[in-house]
Formats: structure tokens, C-alpha cells, sequence
């Protein structure tokens, strides 16, 4: 009787074990959603002279490739810009703009920008989120005498805010960190 | 059972007749366990009221029967009473079989051992459900760090995976209630999904010896099993409740067994803990509160030769991970790094946010057991495990409150198990085992599967003899082998699997080539062969001398093989390798151990070597658009871990107990030269334990832990370039932190609340003196201190 109960189980066990077989079907892909694939900071100037524009575009994400960085030309020297980054995630057709869902959450978010290696230059928040904190999105940066150094923008999400506005203070984590060479001729 | 007997008897002595009747009924009476022949066993005829006994040989007879049926009842003071019906025809021959009594709790009965031996030749150390009880407020892991050669790789406070001799992950097995647990054990923050509430015994085996339940436990087994249930009438439970400060949490849990003597029985048992954000000396540790929700029910039959039980638990334990500790690239690192509080640190909630883990753990159990007298005792099992890990970490948009790993995985296991007794010195373990894994990653996450979706097959069979030499020399040896057959379909980056020349390497595998990515279908044979050889000499009374062997053969785990991107928890890019082959370790392990009431201790050195060994390290800096990653690659190469386990117990005084214990461990990469990563500092531990049975069984015991600082560690620190200080800086990820020492304190005491209950209330304070210092082996020290004091309150009802 016993003997013929274990028969019976195993008979169900092994029969579980064929139907939970998978089937053959190939899994499908993930597109990463939130990846930023690309930034583009467009500078224009208040004078209407032509834009320049820097790009860093990193299309295989965390992969081993690195970021392709491009400026499209030099600034004008004691010039005022208006900066506007647009954030995209190119893994999507079409590509998603992240900037719009950055502007939603702006009270996380804030960017930072940071002149160094003897650019002459300074920025200036040109807007902000519904605490009257910086968001950074857009802003206006204003050329000094001919120079030449690195400007590095910088995202972070959940930052303390308001902070003094260094990095050390804001804390968070970095969504974004974007250096390029800029020359003020 | 006795009523029925009696029943019996009664409803006979109406019917017997009187015949002419002069026949003989004769035969043997034995013990059922051992065969063993029972002395003075009476049996009363119904009807006729003759009683007979059993001689020094246990036989009986009966005479001046008739043919026709008796109903007999045969009874021995240390058995139970059973009734027979018994067809007399001329002389008869009948022999018996009594099973003892099984009176008390936790009684049965194989080889006069409550639980079974593991492995007879390593030694087993374990934890009792008293010492169980106090970790209660824990977790399996905690637990087991009580005992030498064990330690903890923590994510944070809640996230606790032992670590034996210096191996963890997928090197330790951990068997939960004769299961293997199958819970993602790959991954170093994922704790295993056992409730320690619901055991009754642990059991630790420092090595690969037992191989009934696995070969490929380069490190060792743990073994968790539920308190056994007596055979008798009895309903009996026990409620825990227990408080922290640290953490302002409780726990509270319950079992309730009802048994009855002819062997059917069930236990319920249930927990809820739930706690919040836990503290330092100095600040609180935001986001890493728990709640776990766990229940079991097993409901089985136990007699002596057969027996059937079913068992189904449920587990489920959300975890906080410290907010903090979540970061970008590698300037984030420095800041958290440099500061010595972590950047983020709210007022106390019991509210559990991202990052946090979700894990629910299925298991569910039917064993069938028979004893035959000629081969020995057959176990059927048929397990089913399925492990739901839900992973949230900060996201952004419509993604915020989506998970960014959700895995789903499957496990089903069939097992004959046979056990034999060949002679009174030889025994034999046999088994095969087949069984089915299916991983499912939900592409729905948005996020990139960090484990793919796989099937995976194994088959498996073991050979374990063990042979008494004689009074003083026992012999084990063992064999198994494994197969396994995995499916895999893994989509790689096509960026990466060119840049690791996969394209070269393995064009036949890939099925499709989508944009950016690359769908591929590797599938992988490994052969695992384990063994075991090892002997146990004991010179007297006290004294004991093991030594072991062991052959481990590990088949390379989904996470070494396809990890390829970015672990958020760790900041860094994990890389695994699809050329990857088993590891193989050899263990050799001697104990010297001396038993004895007043003083006794066990001395046990080792050597672990292991060929193959897969160890992830850094390699290189990858820039991305969120800033620098440390990439770290898995690798093979053949490690060397070495060391020594001590304990030591003497009595110095009635009722007092000096407890020692010390640890070392050291790990070398034999290939490059250079010591391994994350292994455990020396530690030792010491405690004063004072005991009065007579004085309500108060106990008092005060416990020092002194952990060294681990001075032997790969350098893995890099440079990175900050450009707001235009300054490179180091990211020293790598020194180990400063030596530290622990005092806890302990109490406990009984109050009998009527003949049936007992109170047992306990009070203790962890980290007595409030000390601030960080665990090496804790994944968080980068970013906070570990846990403050901690006042502990235990309530328990025995009833």
C-alpha cells in the first residue's frame, strides 16, 4: 500500500516535471528606459551670432565604449550665453527626451556646473524648480577674456536642496558627468 | 492505540470457543529498531487470560491453543503495548516486533541521536534551539556567526550571509528542512531565505563531506532542521516575543504541534518582525528597516517503518538598503567614502523605501519514507522551491516605483535516498537526484537582466560507506557525481561581447542581432565529481582525532558566467565570463577535540585548495556619461585559503564557565601572489557564563569580541580625476578598517507558570559600551558605522 503510494507520488513528481518545461520561444529585449545616452548643451549667444553646441553621446550605455565628446567651436570672448541641455536616451526609436522628466521632478534634481583649468567664465541659474531652488536645465553663462579650460555639467538626483551650491554640500547620486574643452577666443 | 487493543481483547473473549485444543504458538519477540532480542515481554492471550514471557532470547510459547484466531497482547515496560491477531493452526510460529517507547520530546532514536550525524568524520559544530531562541530578533546569519570559523559578509545590518572559513555564496549549501535552498544564493547582498524561527537545531559542517546533500560546497553545509515531534498524545507549543531598542523593532513568534501516539502529527509555526531604521552610536542608519512575514505547516506520519510527511513555508522579507549607499560613478564614491557620516541621514521611520530588496520564498516538501528489513530505509522527496526577488532601486519618471530587477526562479527536486545497515560496523548512504531550475527575468523592469533567463537540468547520484574499525577507529568514504546541463538566452551588448571577442569566438551562438544588443543561446555541460574520504580515532573516553578530505567540484554559478553591467548597490560594472569551468577544491581538515564535563575544547586547522577558483576583481576605470566606474571582472585562478578554529570551554567554578573561541583565516591568489579579497580578520571570542539550575535555570553570561584588523588585503584602490578640485584623487576602496572590540551581555531566567508552562524572560545589551567602528566584511562600511547599543527584551511561553 505504502509502496504503492511513493510509486504514485513519484509518477506525479516526474509528470510536474515535464510540464513545467519552458517552451521554446526567444525571451525579448530591454531597452534600458532611463539611460541617458546623450547631452547636448546649447550655448546661444545673446548677440544672435551662431550657437555652439557640446554633445557627449555614450550610446552603449555602461558598455565598454566610451563617450564620444564634440564641441562645435570656439566662444566669444566677454560674451553672454544662453545654455539649454537637452538630456535623450538614443537606445529608443525615437529617441526619448529624459530632460522633460527631469523638469517634472525638478525638486530632485539640480545641475551643476563647474568652471576649471583657467576658463574665464561664470554661470548663472536661469531657472528653477517650484521651491525657487536651482533646477539648471537652462542657464546663462557669460564668457570673460580669451581663455581656455574645462567645463563640466553635472546632474545629480536627490540632492540636498537648497545647498551652497557645490557638489560636496549637494550630495545625491550622479546621473550626469559631462566634461568638455572650451576655448574663449 | 491501547483502548483499541483492549476493545479487541474484550469483543474476543465473548467469541472464543472452547475447542479441543493442545497446540503450541511460539516465537520470538525483538526490539523493531535494532533487532535486538526483548527480555521479559508479556503476552496475554485474550479469552484464555494464559500469560506468557519472553527468555533471555526472547523467545515465547504459548500452549494449549486451538485452531482458530487469538487476539494477543503483547507488552514490555519500555514499549509499547500491541495488539496482535494471531491464526493458530497446529503448531505456529509468530514472531514479534516492539517499538519503544518514545516518551520524551526530541526522543527518536537512530543511533541513540536525536538528529542524525552529517558527516561522521568532519566535525559538526551546531547551535541548540536555546541558543537558536536568542536570535530570534536576527537571522540565520547572525546565528551562525556564534560559532568559530564562521563569520558574515553583510550588506548592511539585515542582509547577513555566512561566510565558512572563508567562502560564502555559492560555496556554502544551506539544506532548510531537507531542501537545498535554491533562493539566488549567487549574489553576495542576497541573504538566504530561512526563517530562524522555525529551526530547531543548526548544523554547521566546515567542508564538502556531506555529500548526500550536495558536491559542490567548496566551503561548507549548513544545515537548518525543525524540532522533532514525539510520538505520543501530546499538544504542545511555545510563543517568542522579543524587542529591540536598535531598530525599535519586534518579533514575535509561534508554534503549535499537536501529536498522537500512533505517529500522525502537525506543527504550525509562524513570525512577523518588523523593524525601522536602525543606529549607530552617533546618527541613524535612513532606510534600513525590515519586515518579514514568514509561516510553515508540516503535517506528517512517523512510525517506526514508515512514514510520510508533507511541508510547505512561506518567507517573505522586505529589506531597506542604507540610502546612502546608493551612488553614481566614482566621484560619488570619494565623497561617501571621505565623509565620515553618511550623506543622507533622516529622522527614524519604520517606512521602507528604495533601495530596498522584495523576496517571497516558496518551498514545499512531500518525503515518504520505508524501512525494509532487508535493504534499509528508503526516503522519497519531491521539493518545490520558487524564489520571487523584486530589487527597487532610485529611479526617475514612470519608473520610480517599478522594480529594477525582478527575478523569478523555479526549482523542482526528486530524491531517493537509501539507507542500510550492511553489518553493526558498516553502513551505507545512497542516492540519486534529478533536478529542474528554471530562471525568469522580467523584461518589464526597463532595466538591462543582470541574471538571464535559463533552464538548467542536474543529475546527480552519491555513495557514502562508513565502517567501525573497531571500538576506536571509524572509516568514512564517499563518492558522488553531478551533471548539469544549462540553457541559457542572454542578450549581450554588442559593444561588450566585440570587445571580448565573443564575435570571434562564439559566432554559432547567437540566435539574433537586435540594434545594440545581441540575443545568444550558450549551453554548458559540467561534469562534477566530489568525494570524500576520512577517519575518526578516538584514544579514550575523552579524546577524539578526526581527519577529512574533502573534493569539492563546483560548476560556475549564472552571475560569474553572465554578469555584465552596472551594479548599482556596489558603484561598480560586474563582468562575468561564458568561458568559465567548474572549481575545484580540496580540503583537508584535522580536529582534535576532548569532551569532558569540566574542560573541553576542539582545535581544528584546514587547508582549502582550490583550483579554478572564481574570484572578481577590479580591472579597469570605464568612463560613462554618469561619470568613472570601477569595472570589476571575474576571473579564474587556484586559491589557497588556510587556517585554524578553536574553542575552549572550562568549568573554573560551580556554576561558572569560561567560553573561548578564536579564528583565523588566510586566503591567498596562488596565481598572482597576492592575498584574496574579503576574507575575515582574526577574531576571538571570550565570555564568562554563570549557571543556577536550582535558582530558576538563571543564567548570566557576559561575552567579549575582539576582531583584528585584516592586514592582508589586495590593494584595489584607483585614481580618478575630479574636475571641480581639478585634483586626482584615490578611491581607496580597499583598506580594511581599524581593529575593533565588543562587549555583550546576556541574561536569562525561568518562571513555571503552572505544571505544564514556563516563562522564560531575557535581557541583553549588545555592544555594551556604545562603540563606533565598521566590519570589514561589511559590503555599507564605506558609507556608515555599524550598529550601536542595542537593549534587548525576550519573552518566551513553553506551553
Amino acid at each position: 500500500m505504502k509502496n504503492l503510494k511513493s510509486v504514485s507520488i513519484l509518477f506525479f513528481a516526474s509528470l510536474l516535471f515535464i510540464a513545467c518545461s519552458s517552451d521554446d520561444e526567444n525571451p525579448e529585449p530591454v531597452n534600458e528606459e532611463e539611460i541617458i545616452t546623450t547631452v547636448t548643451v546649447t550655448l546661444t549667444p545673446d548677440d544672435g551670432g551662431t550657437p555652439v553646441t557640446l554633445v557627449t553621446r555614450d550610446l552603449d550605455g555602461d558598455g565598454p565604449n566610451e563617450p564620444v565628446i564634440t564641441v562645435s567651436g570656439n566662444l566669444n570672448a566677454n560674451t553672454s550665453y544662453n545654455g539649454d541641455i537637452i538630456l535623450l536616451n538614443e537606445t529608443e526609436d525615437p529617441a526619448e527626451n529624459i530632460t522633460e522628466e527631469v523638469v517634472e521632478e525638478a525638486e530632485e534634481h539640480q545641475f551643476f556646473y563647474t568652471i576649471a583649468g583657467g576658463l574665464n567664465a561664470s554661470t548663472e541659474y536661469s531657472n528653477y524648480d517650484s521651491d525657487d531652488n536651482p533646477l539648471g536645465t537652462k542657464f546663462i553663462l557669460s564668457a570673460g577674456d580669451a581663455s581656455a579650460g574645462t567645463l563640466t555639467f553635472t546632474l545629480r538626483h536627490e540632492p540636498k536642496k537648497p545647498n551652497d551650491g557645490t557638489l560636496g554640500d549637494a550630495g545625491g547620486e550622479t546621473d550626469i558627468e559631462a566634461t568638455f574643452n572650451v576655448t574663449v577666443e | 492505540m491501547r483502548t483499541y487493543a483492549l476493545v479487541i481483547l474484550v469483543l474476543y473473549s465473548i467469541t472464543a470457543i472452547s475447542q479441543n485444543c493442545n497446540n503450541n504458538l511460539s516465537g520470538t519477540v525483538k526490539d523493531s529498531h535494532d533487532n535486538s532480542p526483548l527480555v521479559g515481554a508479556t503476552l496475554i492471550v485474550a479469552g484464555t487470560e494464559q500469560a506468557v514471557q519472553t527468555d533471555l532470547d526472547g523467545n515465547y510459547t504459548i500452549t494449549g491453543l486451538c485452531n482458530q484466531e487469538y487476539s494477543i497482547q503483547i507488552s514490555h515496560p519500555e514499549c509499547l503495548t500491541k495488539g496482535y491477531t494471531i491464526k493458530v493452526s497446529g503448531a505456529t510460529t509468530k514472531n514479534f516486533k516492539l517499538e519503544h517507547h518514545l516518551e520524551e520530546l526530541n526522543q527518536i532514536t537512530i543511533d541513540g541521536k536525536v538528529y542524525k550525524d552529517k558527516s561522521k568524520t568532519l566535525i559538526q559544530s551546531g547551535l541548540s534551539i536555546e541558543e537558536i531562541e536568542k536570535f530570534s530578533n536576527g537571522s540565520l546569519g547572525d546565528a551562525l556567526n556564534s560559532l568559530s570559523g564562521v563569520s558574515s559578509l553583510n550588506t548592511g545590518n539585515t542582509v547577513v550571509k555566512p561566510l565558512i572559513n572563508g567562502l560564502h555564496s555559492s560555496r556554502v549549501v544551506i539544506i532548510n528542512n531537507g531542501v537545498r535552498m535554491e533562493d539566488q544564493e549567487w549574489g553576495s547582498e542576497h541573504a538566504p531565505n530561512v526563517d530562524i524561527n522555525s529551526a530547531g537545531k543548526l548544523t554547521l559542517i566546515k567542508g564538502a563531506g556531506a555529500l548526500q546533500y550536495s558536491g559542490d560546497a567548496v566551503g561548507g553545509v549548513i544545515i537548518s532542521e525543525a524540532a522533532k515531534v514525539p510520538v505520543k498524545d501530546s499538544l504542545y507549543g511555545k510563543t517568542l516575543f522579543s524587542a529591540a531598542s536598535n531598530g525599535r523593532g519586534t518579533t514575535v513568534s509561534s508554534q503549535l504541534t499537536k501529536s498522537y501516539q500512533n505517529g500522525w502529527f502537525g506543527t504550525v509555526q509562524g513570525t512577523l518582525k518588523r523593524f525601522g531604521d536602525f543606529e549607530t552610536p552617533d546618527y541613524i542608519l535612513s532606510n534600513t528597516g525590515t519586515s518579514e512575514r514568514n509561516a510553515s505547516i508540516n503535517i506528517g506520519l512517523n512510525r517506526f517503518d514508515y512514514g510520510i510527511e508533507g511541508y510547505y513555508s512561506i518567507f517573505k522579507n522586505e529589506i531597506g538598503i542604507l540610502r546612502a549607499s546608493h551612488l553614481g560613478g566614482a566621484q560619488d564614491q570619494i565623497n561617501a567614502i571621505n565623509s565620515r557620516e553618511p550623506s543622507i541621514i533622516r529622522d527614524f521611520t519604520y517606512n521602507i523605501d528604495a533601495p530596498k530588496q522584495d523576496v517571497t520564498h516558496h518551498l514545499a516538501r512531500l518525503k515518504a519514507f520505508k524501512r525494509f528489513e532487508s535493504i534499509g530505509k528508503l526516503s522519497f522527496q519531491y521539493d518545490f522551491q520558487a524564489n520571487h526577488r523584486l530589487e527597487y532601486d532610485i529611479r526617475r519618471g514612470d519608473d520610480k516605483d517599478k522594480a529594477s530587477l525582478d527575478l523569478d526562479l523555479k526549482t523542482h527536486t526528486i530524491m531517493l535516498d537509501l539507507e542500510s545497515k550492511l553489518s553493526n560496523s558498516l553502513n551505507l548512504k545512497s542516492g540519486i537526484l534529478g533536478r529542474y531550475q528554471n530562471n525568469f527575468a522580467d523584461p518589464n523592469t526597463g532595466v538591462r537582466r543582470l541574471i538571464p533567463d535559463y533552464d538548467k537540468y542536474e543529475i546527480g547520484a552519491y555513495l557514502i560507506a562508513d565502517y567501525d574499525l573497531n571500538d576506536d577507529w571509524l572509516l568514512e568514504i564517499g563518492g558522488r557525481f553531478d551533471y548539469t546541463y544549462m540553457d541559457v538566452f542572454k542578450f549581450y551588448r554588442t559593444s561588450f561581447w566585440e570587445s571580448r571577442n565573443y564575435d570571434q569566438l562564439f559566432p554559432e551562438i547567437v540566435v539574433e542581432e537586435l540594434g545594440n544588443q545581441i540575443l545568444t543561446n550558450p549551453e554548458y555541460n559540467f561534469y562534477n565529481a566530489s568525494g570524500t574520504v576520512g577517519t575518526t580515532y578516538s584514544f579514550n573516553e575523552d579524546y577524539k582525532l578526526f581527519f577529512n578530505y574533502s573534493l569539492a567540484s563546483r560548476a560556475p554559478n549564472p552571475s560569474e558566467l553572465f554578469s555584465e553591467g552596472l551594479h548599482h548597490s556596489a558603484s561598480r560594472i560586474e563582468l562575468g565570463d561564458l568561458r568559465f569551468n567548474s572549481e575545484i577544491g580540496h580540503k583537508f581538515s584535522l580536529t582534535f577535540q576532548r569532551e569532558k564535563n569540566v574542560f573541553s575544547f576542539s582545535i581544528n586547522p584546514y587547508i582549502n585548495i582550490i583550483n579554478d577558483f572564481i574570484v572578481i576583481e577590479p580591472t579597469e576605470i570605464q568612463q560613462t556619461i554618469r561619470g568613472n566606474f570601477q569595472v570589476w571582472e571575474y576571473r579564474q585562478t587556484n586559491a589557497e585559503l588556510l587556517g585554524v578554529d578553536i574553542d575552549a570551554s572550562y568549568s573554573f567554578a560551580e556554576n561558572f564557565r569560561f567560553e573561548h573561541q578564536f579564528s583565523l583565516v588566510k586566503g591567498y591568489d596562488r596565481t598572482n601572489d597576492t592575498p584574496l579579497i574579503s576574507i575575515p580578520a582574526v577574531n576571538t571570542k571570550n565570555g564568562i557564563v554563570y549557571q543556577k539550575p536550582e535558582l530558576n535555570s538563571l543564567r548570566l553570561s557576559l561575552q567579549s569580541e575582539y576582531v583584528f584588523r585584516q592586514n592582508e588585503f589586495p590593494n584595489t584602490n584607483f585614481e580618478v580625476f575630479i574636475p571641480e578640485t581639478q585634483t586626482t584623487e584615490i578611491v581607496d576602496v580597499s583598506t580594511p578598517p581599524e581593529a575593533y572590540h565588543l562587549l555583550d551581555f546576556d541574561s536569562s531566567i525561568d518562571f513555571k507558570l503552572n505544571n505544564k508552562s514556563t516563562l522564560t524572560v531575557g535581557l541583553g545589551i549588545k555592544n555594551l559600551f556604545n562603540t563606533s567602528y565598521r566590519n570589514y566584511l561589511n559590503r555599507l562600511r564605506y558609507y556608515a558605522d555599524d550598529l550601536g547599543r542595542n537593549f534587548l527584551l525576550n519573552l518566551k511561553i513553553d506551553y
